[in-house]
């Protein structure tokens, strides 16, 4: 399955990464490579086989309702790229 | 001093032979002189060393004794340190400097270890070769134009300089266990579980997990000691007692099984690393340990397989790097959308910003059956194969890596061929269990070759057993590094 | 219009009644200072880890055992990737393909009568922060937006219906079945100025017996009447759109109350890929038959049950039970009230129902909020039931309770204003011999066959002992003597 420009453009757009026109053509050759290593797991028959999420089968723990957190925004915020009145500041969102 | 182990370093400590100050200060010298060179550190923590040195020097003159008290150490650059910078070799984070502490940061400040600084790495902990590092690649001690291995190669190439006596790692799909084999020192990757990763930038969460790196199997038990235990913070991280990794040194390797994977042994290992490892299993086999031909059938598979759902999770991982509350941020933007895709094309280098396209790409709608889901059932048949080779044996060996360490530059244009250079780890992270890797021997150029050691889950004292044995009976891992003096 | 059926299918999020975050241990208190309640966590930084909230847990089995749905043994976590800026990791997490809950259902009245909803799935997930649009300082919010987190991570229950509904009335009339629901069982406060209950609509038009039609989601419906008047916009807008020959996109539009208006939503239109899939940072959750028992051991009697036990128990008509169990706060009302009149239930349904209902209408005012407490008024029934209040003097001794005269207590009312009934018999017909002596013409009357003349002899009476005179027993003594006498 080769990915064409198209759809490096499509998935870059989804993954928020600018792609210009020559890093989408240099990127083709590359990424079509990894896809056909990947795609040697085509040939597996794996009907019936449970996919596998997590490294070990045990179940998740859970937290006591506890609040445990302190305000911390002044040391978060201190490495942020823009603050004002204790909000992040990014361009306008449109809804 | 700079050539002792762990044990030797925490009795002088002890006996006051040597401080903690005096030991901090020579491994410095040895930074400053050394890493221009090799590229190990990305930042050297010198002034907070120092101070932590003195802590450590209190804290024995008022008696306190421990493994690891005033011993200097250093952190691959993935795990975060307050107050220091923590870039994962990354142009993103370049100016981050963490609010908090990771667990294992935590843990080993705790133990008294004092911290030299932050090595360099693969950036984002994506590579074979410590070459995608926004900070410069690393150079192998061993040999200058290669590569360290990756993506643990500035804490892999730190140690087998002896800038710093012990490391941490962190092991995705062979990130300790590559580059230890490739920079001739040793390196574990527990069971998925056995380290928190709370405070480890995630790469692919199911994957990772950290490690110690060091120049011997009884440092290593040392080092794993302090960094492992449950951390309620990480809902994957594991409640169990704790242990004495040592435990078990000295015991008998009379009959052991030993598992010898068919595919481990094949066509396309370098025949020097062949060779070495089967010397290292006929030592083996000297000490009354019976070996046994397994089969890992999905080997090959396991690379395809890895090469899906570690871009997959990482695709996701790495989508908070967004620039509005810390990282970069593009100076140039028309609006929003815009201001997220510069920063993130900025911040990325090149092999981050493939992993997260491939990533992106196989758990999109249509494809995520054919590829996301098929690599999670071939991740079962995976696990399956060690489970079924663990009904025979007790540790499996084979070699880490098909080659020793390349040529920086020799793989670079071809991300397939690098791939292809986890064949023998990755298998190892899908089924979570633990592996590890030891000096065996070194090929026609004096590179190191690393021999691999796979356990069951939570055989961790039962490898570090096998490979003290090992390194009690040969010195390939008291070996120093032609590049370096010491 | 007639010709055209509408389709509606409600989501529902309903914000968990817990005190930290789903995935965090920051408070979900409202309206504290932009990001002061936004920990590691819930801002995404590099290494941080969620780790579930056994409350939010508890709180959504007990919605699933309320709407007697299946509670999934085993349910997983997702991730749904989007960037946004109020989406800190650049994905939400959340259960996808195994929700907590799964098929329930709810009963809901309207003027055409009972129907049952059903309720497909109920799925834990975490809210997103907020973007600010106004009120930013100096004229920042030309160009920028504000985002704050304090409210990224607060537990959803988002609940979700089949396409059960057939008009804005169905669809409103659920909605408030459900803010009923999850407030009588506790799990929601259903604040919805505070955004603790917020439903979109998703409403598509079809010619009767045709497929479904193709469907719009309304977002913002933050009221109940706004929901009905965007569904009802909503529904017009589609059929002019087919009636005039267009055809309906499927678009996410957001209902403008300003202008009663919905309208498409500019940020959602290029098609979104989100990309799910399992979490590795969570593990599955599994839930047991015995937690389950244990949530429905500490559950609250439900609606339905209440009503049918007030009808058996304290013998009420089925309207006086369905009124007292229309809010938990009515029911509790009542069963303190019954309690207060040792057990004269049947009186205290009265009251409740009748001059209290009015008084908490006339004043605007919830039950919760009436300035009568149940205990009180129970004690004004227990002097109804006595004798000591007729019932006229009762309604007079409830007002000066409503106004909390002499402390809000009926006997000491009764004592302050000296409204005690009049039940002495020998006291009683002294005045009815006094009245019957002194107006002979009306008893003349009354012989004649003049029935009115009897009652202007009670009101001889009655006027003589200030209208505390109980009247049956004045009706008695006055019929004995006029027709003893005859």
């Amino acid at each position: 399955m080769a990915l064409d420009l198209e759809q490096i453009r499509r998935v870059a757009r989804l993954a928020r990464i600018t792609v210009n026109e020559a890093e989408a053509r240099a990127s083709a050759e590359q990424l079509n490579g990894v896809m056909d290593l990947i795609a040697q797991m085509q040939a597996v028959d794996t009907t019936g086989i449970a996919p596998m999420s997590h490294a070990l089968d045990v179940v998740q723990r859970l937290r006591a309702d506890v609040v445990s957190e302190t305000d911390q925004r002044s040391a978060y915020q201190a490495i942020a790229p823009a603050v004002e009145a204790g909000l992040y500041l990014v361009p306008k969102v449109i809804e | 001093m700079i050539d002792a182990s762990l044990a030797t370093l925490a009795a002088a400590l002890a006996a006051k032979q040597v401080s903690s100050l005096e030991l901090t200060q020579a491994f410095l010298a040895r930074i400053a002189a050394l890493n221009g060179t090799f590229n190990a550190f990305v930042t050297v923590a010198t002034e907070q060393a120092l101070a932590e040195a003195r802590a450590a020097d209190a804290r024995i003159a008022a008696g306190e004794s421990g493994p690891l008290l005033g011993v200097p150490i250093a952190h691959k650059d993935i795990f975060c340190t307050q107050g220091l910078p923590t870039t994962c070799g990354s142009k993103m984070l370049a100016n981050f400097v963490s609010p908090y502490d990771a667990h294992v940061v935590t843990q080993l400040r705790r133990a008294g270890a004092v911290m030299l600084g932050k090595c360099n790495m693969d950036e984002f902990a994506m590579g074979s070769s410590n070459e995608t590092s926004f900070f410069g690649p690393v150079r192998n001690p061993w040999r200058q134009a290669a590569v360290p291995g990756g993506s643990s190669g500035g804490s892999a190439a730190a140690v087998a300089a002896r800038m710093v006596p012990a490391a941490t790692g962190t092991d995705t799909g062979g990130s300790i266990r590559q580059p230890a084999a490739f920079s001739g020192i040793s390196g574990l990757k527990p069971t998925y579980g056995v380290c928190s990763r709370y405070g480890m930038v995630a790469f692919a969460s199911s994957l990772d997990q950290a490690g110690p790196m060091a120049r011997s199997a009884e440092d290593l038990a040392t080092l794993l000691g302090a960094m492992a235990g449950f951390d309620p913070r990480d809902s994957t991280s594991l409640e169990r007692p704790t242990e004495n990794y040592a435990r078990h040194f000295g015991q008998s390797l009379s009959g052991l099984r030993i598992g010898l994977p068919r595919e481990y042994f094949s066509e396309g290992v370098d025949p020097a690393v062949a060779s070495a490892v089967r010397e290292a299993v006929r030592w083996f086999e000297s000490q009354g340990a019976r070996t046994i031909e397994v089969t890992l059938p999905n080997t090959q598979l396991s690379v395809p397989c890895y090469y899906v759902l570690a871009p997959a999770e990482a695709s996701s991982n790495l989508s908070r790097f967004d620039g509005v509350r810390y990282g970069h941020r593009a100076r140039q933007y028309d609006d929003l959308a815009a201001m997220y895709a510069n920063s993130r094309a900025e911040g990325f280098g090149a092999e981050v910003k493939r992993r997260i396209l491939i990533g992106t790409y196989v758990l999109s709608q249509g494809y995520y059956d054919a590829y996301y889901l098929q690599a999670q059932k071939l991740r079962r048949l995976v696990a399956n194969d060690f489970a079924q080779a663990f009904t025979q044996c007790d540790l499996i060996l084979g070699p880490t890596a098909p080659s020793t360490a390349f040529d920086l530059g020799s793989k670079n244009g071809d991300p397939v061929q690098m791939y292809l250079n986890d064949i023998f780890t990755i298998a190892v992270n899908l089924a979570g269990l633990p592996g590890m890797s030891i000096p065996c021997g070194f090929d026609t150029r004096g590179l190191p070759i690393g021999l691999q050691i796979i356990g069951n889950y939570f055989a961790e004292s039962q490898m570090l057993a096998a490979a003290h044995a090992y390194q009690q009976a040969t010195d390939w891992h008291q070996r120093t590094p032609t590049e370096v003096a010491l | 219009m007639s010709d055209w059926e509408v389709v509606i299918g409600l989501e529902t999020h309903a914000q968990l009644a817990t005190q930290s975050k789903i995935f965090s241990g920051a408070s979900t208190a409202f309206g504290a200072a932009p990001n002061t309640q936004a920990s590691a966590v819930d801002i995404a930084l590099p290494g941080v880890l969620p780790v579930l909230n056994a409350q939010a847990v508890a709180l959504a089995i007990r919605f699933g055992l309320a709407i007697g749905a299946t509670v999934a043994p085993r349910s997983v976590f997702a991730r749904k990737n989007y960037f946004y800026p109020d989406l800190p990791k650049g994905y939400q997490i959340s259960q996808y393909e195994l929700p907590v809950v799964q098929h329930g259902t709810l009963k809901i009245v309207t003027d055409a009568g009972e129907k049952t909803v059903r309720i497909l799935r109920a799925h834990l997930e975490e809210d997103a922060g907020k973007s600010l649009h106004e009120g930013l300082p100096e004229g920042l919010s030309q160009s920028v937006s504000g985002i704050d987190l304090n409210r990224a991570g607060t537990p959803l229950l988002e609940i979700v219906t089949e396409p059960d509904l057939r008009s804005s009335a169905e669809a409103v009339a659920y909605a408030r079945a459900l803010h009923g629901l999850v407030r009588w069982i506790g799990i929601c406060d259903g604040n919805m100025q505070e955004g603790s209950f917020r439903c979109d609509a998703n409403v598509s038009v079809r010619k009767f017996g045709a497929p479904l039609g193709t469907r719009c989601e309304i977002k913002n419906l933050n009221s109940f009447r706004f929901m009905e008047r965007a569904i009802e916009f909503e529904v017009r807008r589609q059929i002019e759109c087919i009636e005039d020959g267009g055809t309906v996109v499927q678009e996410t539009r957001l209902y403008d109350p300003d202008r009663d208006e919905t309208r498409a939503m500019r940020s959602k239109e290029d098609a979104h890929d989100y990309r799910y899939f399992p979490d590795p940072d969570l593990l599955p959750l599994a839930i047991s038959a015995e937690e389950i028992e244990q949530v429905r051991r500490a559950m609250p009697e439900l609606p339905q049950a209440k009503r049918t036990r007030f009808e058996t128990q304290y013998q009420l008509s089925s309207y006086d039970a369905s009124m007292l169990t229309s809010s938990l706060e009515h029911a509790e009302y009542f069963e303190a009230c019954v309690q207060a009149a040792k057990g004269e239930a049947k009186l205290c349904a009265n009251w409740q129902n009748g001059e209290l209902a009015a008084a908490l209408n006339r004043a605007n005012l919830d039950i919760a909020q009436s300035p009568v407490p149940a205990a009180a008024l129970g004690g004004l029934v227990c002097r109804l039931v006595d004798g000591t209040l007729s019932s006229k003097l009762a309604k007079e001794v409830f007002e000066a309770m409503w106004l909390g005269e002499h402390g809000g207590l009926a006997d000491a009312i009764i004592e302050a204003k000296g409204l005690r009934q009049i039940s002495d018999q020998g006291a009683i017909e002294a005045m009815v011999d006094e009245v019957l002596a002194a107006n002979a013409d009306n008893v003349a009357q009354f012989r004649a066959g003049k029935e009115k003349a009897f009652n202007a002899l009670v009101g001889q009476v009655m006027k003589r002992t200030k209208g505390k005179a109980n009247p049956a027993q004045v009706n008695d003594l006055l019929r004995q003597k006029l027709n003893a006498s005859a």
